[in-house]
């Protein structure tokens, strides 16, 4: 069987999404996680990835630029964890919804992945049932895999 | 002609601007883009093109010199611009910092 290709481009310039139950139930149960925990609590330590520091050599200009764009990227993430919440079951999905999908799924693996304290020397093993972050661990990868086929269906547009 | 001084003057102390108070307007400032763990390399490929308008092979070559020199630098230009471009790969996830180009 040829690798399963999870979104495409329709000529119509619109893409086609097409997700197992079970990968439409993970998205599903994860997005809403993720949405409380940056409304509520966008200090949190596990966000940190959300929210580079800017500017390391200056404390002040950093806490400008803080004071300057915290809530914009709060919200520009909200957003796009809404309309993900909203198109979970969708199987055709135009540019800016896909641009939504690729942007939260990043976010969710950037969370996903501090959470589990990924390296750059990580490789993918199978789950180890032991594992007690196994269902975060194999949650990880396979938003991997579904980053990849989103980002390759946008860069067909570009 | 000035005749000479009739005492030894000290010459005065001219103070050089330092840091922040250097307000030339166009005083390049540069955008870098650090490596991290997690985000995948056709990802950070395809956020270069996307914000920057990079051709694929600029791209690539700037992620790839994130990826093994694990910095490099993404884009240049006046303050408000590298801090739009921060913002931006920000709102993308990607690792961003600016810097003064001296």
């Amino acid at each position: 069987m040829p690798p399963r290709q999870p979104v495409m481009p329709n000529e119509d310039g619109t893409y086609r999404l097409e997700l197992r139950r079970e990968e439409r139930a993970l998205i599903a149960a994860i997005v809403p996680d993720l949405r409380s925990l940056l409304a509520d609590d966008p200090g949190d330590e596990m966000l940190t990835r959300l929210f580079p520091t800017a500017r390391p050599d200056d404390p002040d200009a950093e806490a400008e630029y803080r004071e300057l764009v915290r809530d914009e990227l709060v919200s520009k993430r909200l957003a796009r964890l809404d309309i993900v919440a909203e198109l979970a079951e969708a199987t055709v999905l135009d540019q800016e919804q896909l641009a939504a999908w690729m942007g939260a799924v990043n976010d969710i693996r950037l969370v996903l992945g501090t959470r589990l304290g990924v390296t750059e020397d990580d490789e993918f093993e199978e789950t180890d049932e032991e594992d007690p972050e196994a269902v975060a661990r194999s949650a990880y990868w396979y938003l991997g895999w579904l980053l990849e086929h989103l980002v390759e269906a946008s860069a067909s547009e570009l | 002609m000035t005749p000479p001084a009739p005492v030894e003057v000290a010459p005065t102390e001219v103070k050089q601007p330092t840091g922040d108070t250097d307000v030339r307007p166009d005083r390049p400032w540069k955008v870098i883009v650090w490596n991290d763990p997690i985000n995948l390399m056709s990802y950070v490929t395809f956020v270069f093109q996307k914000l920057f308008g990079y051709s694929k092979e600029k791209a690539t070559k700037l992620m790839l010199d994130v990826h093994h020199k694990g910095r490099a630098v993404v884009s240049d230009g006046p303050k408000e611009k590298a801090e739009m471009d921060v913002f931006r790969l920000h709102e993308h996830g990607l690792w961003a910092t600016m810097e003064h180009d001296d």
